[in-house]
């Protein structure tokens, strides 16, 4: 199928594109991009006349950005094992309709994705029944137990682009080490889960005095900083190519910002929930607001947004956690940590455009054209001859978050009823049309 | 009467409710004095005590206060029930609302637990203690005694001594006591007072001795033995040494200091005998003031048309 996406305005800084223009697709690929003139556009017309035949879609983008198929290094899709939270196929839709193109899931399912049959049980489900691309991570160590590394090697030849024990730290010093020497052969990312688990211990929210006055363990931003502060000397020792996930708080984006500057080879991520709301959403026992790491305070907030300005955070990513609404619907103290956040992140992160904390350019960097580079994926760029991964984004729509009409199965969102301006529209993904 | 069903925690509580709540319990301890000590004023209604974590004082207190006041009651123990299992909160207490409860009080080891039912449910909800978070009508019946044995509350020196971070009975007692104009000061080692709690217009005192002077009302909280051995403090015996009520730490009050314990006591750790059983001791009044003060509670919110 060909499809003309006309008029549009086309933003991809790996191309320094940042113009109205039209692009051709043909067959899953990018045929043609190409500028419109201003003459063209003055009179209104915007790409060329005699290609309105059938089987040759045209989309009119006027008045849209259209960005390059955005990835999220960070999701869980939960299968298999906990195919009642999301699976596959619904958590690949659910990125699709946020404006994704490729995801790259987390190994915390079960079984763990610490062999190459999970590897490549979830690579051929992907294949079969996702919407748009997956990018298993594997275990950093058998069994997420921080004991004994997983055969990295094995699994990145099955599909794994990178390793992490997500959710579970590797406390042992010496095997983060291994890890970060041994995945060198293999020239992959190691994404690092930060946080001291005997510091935070239960800890169920951010520690402070919200935590005190609700009576809730605290996890405070130390055990985060701490073992930030721990892999990246690591890496230092070590080698290896550092990325730490979901970064929360103040400290830690300052001490990321140092280490960079000393030359550290390291990239970082944070998460929309943690530059758009603050620990204040648990007020009331929100279970939808228990997250790991926990919401931080306002001054926290400020000084991801400065991250993200500066470049000490490269990446936007959601860590996507979709819950079943029983496992959430009980004591806060038991609810499972996690937000549903794949069909809210483009509208939460254009509120940073908003602000004049990033320029659109730099937002498609943090969540597509620095992820890719990140994941080694050849996505994330719009030019000819590249898979035709597209995402068009209405600036200015305007919409109630409704959990009811996610079409994740995870409706855990502490933004249920918020008004968000900038939606995705429309998905194109390998030459598919979403809408 | 209030405008609300549940009472959840102090902290939601404007000083005019807290005041009502005390003058009407002030009401309802006359009846419990009388020979004949019940009132018709509930007759009808049911109490559900659905406790998930043991108590003696707080479920019996309840059980007396609704009946005192004409209810059926119903003791919900965790142990026979279906929690085990594998029962939700939820439709445990969906369960108990509709075999008819009008109340239902909860306690439970999870903060927030009673804020869930009462999102959930059309019963009252009661707090009788969830998690570290609060214990209100263990506050209403402390600030209760105080009124009773100092008059107002108002400018009084407090101080509450011992396990502040896991306590709610010392959270709920800030909030009312702070409400009420008293001035409340913490004692106790750093690591069982956050240092947060200063942010709720509180003094710390790490040394018992300094904190002690110019106290007029002395609130002593049980040490609970799992903390010994997690790094709050080294042995029940430094404890002891350190913040344990003696009688000669008690002289450093003054003479007209009144000591307070919600129970259950471990004499000899955080208080000697000579003084839980001496002059100074309103621990019993306590006991008593309970009943009336819970009577008030179920009381006030029954108002409310469901």
């Amino acid at each position: 199928m060909k499809i003309a996406i006309k008029g549009g305005h086309i933003i991809d800084p790996s191309q320094a594109t940042d113009w109205i223009g039209d692009i051709f697709i043909d067959n899953g690929r990018i045929k043609e991009v190409r500028k419109q003139s201003a003459t063209l556009r003055s009179l209104g017309k915007g790409g060329q006349s005699g290609r309105d035949d059938p089987g040759f879609r045209t989309i009119d983008a006027k008045g849209m950005f259209v960005l390059p198929g955005l990835i999220d290094m960070h999701v869980h899709l939960r299968e298999p094992g906990f195919e009642y939270k999301e699976t596959i196929c619904t958590g690949t839709l659910a990125a699709v309709k946020g404006g994704f193109t490729a995801v790259c899931c987390m190994p915390n399912t079960f079984p763990v994705n610490d062999n190459a049959s999970v590897t490549e049980f979830i690579k051929r489900k992907a294949s079969q029944e996702g919407h748009c691309m997956v990018f298993p991570i594997g275990a950093i160590t058998k069994s997420q137990k921080g004991i004994e590394l997983a055969e990295i090697g094995t699994m990145r030849d099955e599909g794994c682009i990178a390793f992490s024990d997500d959710g579970q730290p590797v406390m042992n010093s010496l095997i983060m080490r291994r890890a970060l020497e041994y995945s060198k052969a293999f020239n992959v990312p190691v994404i690092s889960h930060c946080e001291d688990t005997t510091l935070s211990e239960s800890g169920v929210m951010n520690e402070g005095l919200l935590s005190v006055t609700l009576g809730l363990k605290g996890i405070p931003a130390e055990s985060e900083q701490i073992m930030i502060f721990r892999d990246i000397v690591l890496a230092e020792l070590a080698g290896g190519r550092l990325h730490i996930a979901h970064v929360s708080t103040e400290g830690s984006v300052n001490l990321i910002r140092s280490m960079k500057e000393r030359g550290s080879n390291v990239t970082a991520e944070t998460c929309p929930h943690y530059f758009s709301i603050t620990e204040e959403a648990v007020k009331g026992y929100d279970t939808n607001a228990k997250v790991n790491p926990p919401l931080r305070t306002a001054r926290d907030v400020a000084a991801i947004k400065e991250g993200l300005r500066d470049g000490t955070i490269d990446v936007i990513a959601t860590d996507h956690a979709p819950h079943h609404r029983d496992e959430k619907l009980r004591e806060f103290d038991m609810a499972p940590f996690g937000i549903s956040g794949l069909e809210t992140a483009v509208s939460l992160s254009l509120s940073l455009v908003d602000e004049g904390v990033l320029t659109m350019s730099q937002l498609v960097e943090k969540m597509a054209t620095n992820p890719a580079r990140i994941m080694q994926i050849e996505q994330g760029t719009i030019k000819t001859d590249a898979e035709a991964s597209l995402v068009l984004i209405d600036r200015n729509k305007k919409y109630t978050v409704e959990a009811q009409k996610f079409v994740s199965k995870g409706k855990n969102t502490p933004f249920e009823g918020c008004i968000l301006k900038g939606k995705p529209v429309l998905t194109i993904c390998r030459g598919k049309i979403y809408e | 009467m209030l405008n609300k069903k549940d009472l959840l925690g102090i902290k939601e509580l404007s000083l005019e409710e807290i005041i009502l709540f005390l003058d009407t319990a002030a009401g309802f301890k006359d009846v419990i004095g009388r020979d004949i000590k019940k009132v018709p004023a509930l007759r009808g209604k049911t109490t559900v005590n659905l406790f998930f974590e043991p108590s003696t004082r707080t479920r019996t207190s309840f059980e007396l206060a609704a009946k005192r006041l004409s209810m059926d009651v119903i003791n919900f123990s965790v142990p026979t029930s279906s929690v085990v299992k594998g029962e939700g909160l939820i439709d445990t207490a969906l369960t108990v609302q509709a075999l008819g409860a009008d109340f239902i009080i909860i306690r439970h080891a999870s903060s927030g637990a009673p804020y869930l039912l009462a999102k959930h449910l059309k019963a009252s909800i009661i707090n009788a203690g969830d998690g570290t978070n609060e214990h209100p009508t263990q506050a209403l019946l402390d600030a209760f005694t105080i009124r009773e044995k100092k008059g107002d509350i108002k400018g009084l020196e407090i101080a509450i001594v011992g396990d502040i971070a896991h306590s709610r009975v010392a959270k709920s007692n800030i909030y009312c006591l702070t409400k009420l104009g008293a001035r409340v000061r913490l004692i106790g080692p750093p690591t069982l007072i956050p240092d947060e709690v200063k942010e709720l217009g509180v003094g710390v005192f790490h040394n018992m001795e300094e904190g002690l002077k110019n106290v007029d009302v002395l609130m002593m909280l049980r040490i609970q033995m799992e903390r010994q051995g997690k790094g709050f403090f080294p042995s029940t015996d430094e404890y002891s040494r350190n913040w344990g009520l003696t009688s000669e730490r008690l002289a450093l009050a003054g003479d007209s200091v009144i000591v307070m314990h919600p129970g259950p006591m471990n004499r000899g750790i955080e208080i000697v005998s000579e003084i839980a059983d001496g002059p100074n001791s309103v621990i019993l009044d306590q006991v008593t003031n309970g009943i009336a003060v819970r009577m008030a509670v179920m009381y006030l919110l029954s108002g409310v048309k469901r």
